[in-house]
């Protein structure tokens, strides 16, 4: 339902009644076929919001390039015939009848069980400040007005140039924390936790285009603490991004026209003034006022920062609101992986309320049962589209008609004005019963969009879906070669000739699934694993909970309070007991997992217990196998009884030991073994916790002296207002490199020496220190690189195990099916780790929520005849789905057997073999030969 | 008279042949002499179906994935 908006929220969770108001489109989506026909004539032109306003778009419009659903609409506001009833060019030409200014907005009611918000973000709008200028100069932009102008879909196709005078940018300049971290000037003190990297990210872009270009990005912290982005900023440093550490107090204009003055401290510490081409505000996110409005029709609510209200124990869940749950931006300043991981965490907790009534509104389709076509000689349909006039317009399709028709094995053609349309769809089914067709070829647009479609036609007719073939004369004919028509059509010919040559050689191929047992296994019983298995437990499948160590709780056992301030221990201790009285949680304490087989939906794990081996058959794996302190082996750690790891201090603070309550001074170091060449990855939790730690000092007791050598403080998001109270308190915060790091003597009779550089007196500074507290690393588990092997799971550089991919499926392995969370992916805080455990459960609960897994029928397969068991393609496989089996019991004679479930088409044995003894189906050598042969025969 | 090369490509359902697909939404305008062959990964294309095309008459053969 797009552009509807919710208007009301009524009643509680488990029975929600929503009015919504749908405005109109004026343009019927179920007609509307996205040829742009409307677009290119409308005469009215205005902004573009998706490019920032650098560019124009008509009132007629789709509003970028991949929008879901791919339909235009109209701006009501803009419209010549809306506004003034003159007009109507867009319905004169639209080919498919789709424009309908008669459109009215609409209510209608649903009743849910649960509600997600996830209303995004909108930037921070810099207009109207005077120190920016942005409304001032033409050449001050914002980080998206350049994401766009950096992009090859932008208004520049990539190619950067200043938008007040088109001159090429030689000299850009980021400005960080434009809206964030800024009570003074923007009212707000939060962190957008974004902006560090994609300024790093758009300036490494920017110099990839132009390589003489000088970058360079002025900030406060550098806040690289993603996974893997802190790499990302060591490449950009060595790439020759310029990193000062200065906030610039104000823009002015340069000594050339359209140039930017910047005055600035060099770190080195002098005043320079330099000029600058471009100059872009590196933008924070806020909970827009639209987004504020429908979380108070939702009841859901807001806290200071105005970002939706949560405990740090409930993430996705809004405060005190149950049955809604949100996601992304609107929960806090959130990246993408972040986001992705709240939406599937969000699904998890909004449909585990909702379990008992799964599947009781499910309707399945039903199809007629398929016609048997083997040894029937090829009768091939040839559905040529016209698609309004977007091919015909340019492609002579009676011409190709005429053509199709004398093409062998075929016995049918005909034009559509719309191949795709329903009536269409009557018409091929019609065909196919009338003429006895036997294989199917449309020319039309690209199979990516419009396959699923013909073949659900195929089925509904009583012919194998797989007796289906397109010819792509719309995106990769008519449209591209638009000036051309004779070529064109031409072109045209040859593609049809390709498709209907490779629909005689297809064949029918059965539907495949496998069945799915409905059962979860999760390795690691710490916040990561016991979330997780509450979920699936929640949502009604049995699981099995593996601990190696004798009890449950992991790492967090060892934590006394979250970023929030809210106690750790009692949240353990209620989760535990909670995982422990499940009845479908069976918990396998002191057990590791020693091998596994199998793939998505039937994996089979043996377990080595205290009670001997334990087989265990599961559908999904959560992998949660944590991480651990790093010990450290610099300043003075183990030689001294006033070096302590963080974790040892919070035992000692909390046990009140006396070297901590006797204190006075308190020297606390960063980056203790992260973001050094040897392990040059961010822990992300350790400032957060440090500057916590300090605080705690000083409000206990303000006489103290607490100081925080660091690098970056990276509190990011909300966390900021953490940092803010501990500088309030009287916090000393010191900043050193990792070239000149803190240096630490201990005197023989235990005094902790501590100098460090001072960069605002430079000078060395030298602090007596009564305890010493060391911010360590975090490190994965050393079970990590056991697992990985035994279910075969990718690991970084770092020992994290990789997910499928870093934005878009952060949860994922790459091997279907089994799934991770916590400290084994990266270091993260708990309430990151909760989010991640949710999102798992959703992710497993996908395959666990059927009987059956229905698998594409793109499958290896082999021909035993040809195979001779050389073992070539087990090697070139990506997915391990290739095994031998001996034939006949003969050890010598053995073939290549494919798993389907693992296997994912991709061909590589294929292309490998010798023999041919291994084929796709749909894409067989055979096949393929055909095409180029058909593609070259004329 | 100008030369008009014939192009055989393997194109890649998940990238390549998308990205064909896209240059047709952004009526970006390219010669006619390609010919398009989609293949599920760039893996499936056997180096013996490259001289095939290039013994059938193929002026370049590309490999996109």
């Amino acid at each position: 339902m797009t552009l509807t908006e919710v208007l009301q929220v009524e009643g509680q969770a488990g029975d929600f009644t929503v009015t919504l108001k749908q405005h109109p489109r004026y343009v019927d989506m179920d007609k509307c076929i996205a040829c742009g026909e409307c677009a290119a004539k409308c005469p009215k032109k205005v902004d573009d919001e998706y490019d920032q306003g650098l560019a124009k778009r008509k009132a007629i419009y789709v509003q970028y390039a991949q929008a879901v659903p791919l339909k235009y609409q109209i701006d009501p506001e803009a419209c010549i015939y809306l506004q003034k009833g003159k007009c109507g060019a867009c319905a004169k030409v639209c080919p498919a009848g789709a424009i309908n200014f008669d459109d009215r907005p609409g209510q209608k009611t649903l009743r849910v069980g649960s509600l997600v918000m996830a209303p995004g973000f909108e930037p921070f709008n810099p207009a109207g400040r005077a120190t920016w200028g942005y409304d001032r100069f033409p050449n001050v932009i914002t980080s998206l007005e350049l994401e766009r102008l950096l992009s090859a879909s932008g208004p520049t196709e990539g190619h950067l140039v200043r938008p007040g005078d088109g001159k090429e940018v030689k000299r850009l300049a980021f400005l960080q924390c434009v809206g964030s971290r800024d009570l003074n000037q923007a009212g707000r003190g939060y962190c957008s936790g974004i902006c560090c990297m994609y300024a790093v990210k758009e300036a490494v872009i920017a110099m990839e285009h132009q390589p003489e270009l000088e970058a360079s990005i002025f900030f406060m912290d550098m806040r690289t603490h993603g996974k893997d982005f802190e790499r990302y900023y060591q490449r950009a440093q060595e790439a020759g991004v310029h990193f000062n550490r200065c906030r610039v107090h104000s823009v002015e204009p340069g000594e050339r026209d359209g140039d930017l003055s910047l005055r600035y401290i060099t770190n080195q510490g002098r005043q320079v003034s330099q000029d600058f081409d471009l100059v872009v505000l590196s933008v924070g996110v806020q909970v827009s006022d639209q987004a504020a409005e429908l979380a108070r029709r939702c009841g859901v609510p807001l806290n200071d920062n105005r970002f939706a209200k949560r405990s740090g124990f409930q993430p996705v869940a809004a405060f005190q609101r149950p049955g809604v749950f949100v996601a992304g931006a609107f929960a806090g300043p959130h990246d993408i992986p972040m986001s992705v991981t709240d939406a599937s965490a969000a699904a998890a907790a909004a449909t585990g309320i909702l379990a008992p009534a799964r599947h009781s509104l499910t309707q399945s389709k039903q199809f007629p049962p398929e016609r048997d076509v083997s040894g029937q000689e090829p009768r091939v349909g040839v559905f040529i589209c016209h698609c309004g006039s977007n091919i015909a317009g340019v492609i002579d399709v009676k011409a190709l008609q005429d053509y199709a028709a004398g093409l062998p094995q075929v016995v049918h053609v005909e034009r559509n004005l719309f191949t795709c349309s329903a009536d269409s769809q009557d018409l091929i089914k019609q065909a196919i019963a009338e003429k006895g067709l036997n294989r199917v070829v449309v020319a039309a647009c690209t199979p990516r969009t419009h396959e699923p479609l013909f073949k659900e036609t195929m089925k509904a007719a009583g012919l194998n879906e797989n007796l289906f073939e397109m010819a792509n004369i719309r995106n990769q004919g008519a449209w591209v070669h638009a000036g051309e028509p004779a070529a064109a059509t031409a072109k045209a010919k040859d593609l049809v000739r390709m498709a209907v040559a490779k629909a005689g050689l297809l064949a029918p191929q059965p539907p495949l699934s496998v069945g799915v047992t409905r059962r979860a296994l999760v390795v690691g019983g710490g916040l990561a694993g016991m979330t997780s298995a509450l979920g699936l437990a929640d949502q009604g499948y049995p699981v099995d909970l593996v601990e190696a160590s004798p009890r449950l709780g992991g790492a967090a056992l060892h934590l006394f309070m979250n970023w929030r301030e809210e106690p750790v221990d009692l949240e353990i201790a209620s989760l535990i007991a909670r995982v422990q009285d499940h009845p479908l949680i069976t918990i396998h304490l002191r057990s590791r997992v020693r091998a596994a087989d199998g793939f998505v939906g039937n994996f089979i794990s043996r377990l080595a217990t205290p009670e001997g081996e334990k087989v265990i058959e599961h559908g999904v794996g959560i992998v949660a196998t944590g991480g651990q302190p790093h010990k450290p082996d610099e300043y003075g750690y183990g030689r001294s009884r006033r070096v302590f790891t963080a974790l040892e201090f919070d035992k000692l603070h909390m046990l009140r030991d006396g070297r901590i309550t006797q204190g006075k001074n308190f020297v606390f170091i960063q980056c203790v073994g992260s973001r050094q060449p040897d392990r040059p990855y961010c822990s992300r939790v350790c400032c957060t916790h440090s500057v916590q730690a300090a605080i705690q000092l000083k409000e206990e007791n303000p006489a103290r002296n607490v100081y925080i050598l660091y690098r970056d403080i990276r509190t990011y998001g909300q966390r900021e207002d953490l940092y803010k109270r501990a500088r309030e308190l009287g916090v000393v915060f010191i900043d050193y490199e990792l070239h000149d790091k803190p240096r630490v003597n201990i005197s023989p009779r235990d005094a902790v020496d501590v100098v460090v550089w001072d960069h605002v007196l430079h000078q060395p500074f030298r602090l007596q220190a009564d305890v010493l507290i060391l911010a360590a690393a975090i490190v994965p588990s050393d079970h990590a690189a056991e697992l990985a092997a035994i279910y075969k799971l990718p690991v970084d550089s770092d020992g994290f195990m990789s997910e499928a991919h870093a934005k878009l499926r952060p949860v994922d392995f790459a091997n279907d099916g089994l799934f991770l969370a916590g400290l084994a992916h990266y270091p993260k805080p708990m309430e990151e780790t909760i989010t991640q455990a949710q999102a798992a459960v959703a992710r497993a609960a996908t395959v666990l929520a059927k009987d059956r897994i229905d698998l594409d029928a793109i499958k290896a397969h082999i021909i035993e005849e040809a195979c001779d068991g050389c073992a070539l393609c087990l090697d070139v496989c990506p997915y391990g789905a290739i095994s031998l089996k001996e034939i006949d019991g003969e050890a010598e004679h053995r073939v290549a057997v494919v798993e389907a479930a693992k296997c994912k088409g991709c061909g590589c044995c294929q292309a490998t073999c010798p023999k041919l003894g291994v084929e796709i189906p749909g894409f067989t050598y055979e096949q393929l030969a055909t095409q180029v042969a058909a593609a070259l025969s004329i | 008279m100008s030369f008009e090369p014939r192009i055989l490509a393997f194109n890649c359902n998940w990238c390549s042949y998308a990205a064909a697909d896209l240059a047709g939404t952004s009526r970006m305008q390219y010669p006619t002499g390609l010919r398009i062959v989609r293949v599920m990964c760039s893996g499936m294309v056997h180096p013996n179906l490259v001289l095939e095309a290039f013994s059938q008459g193929a002026d370049a053969v590309m490999v996109m994935g």
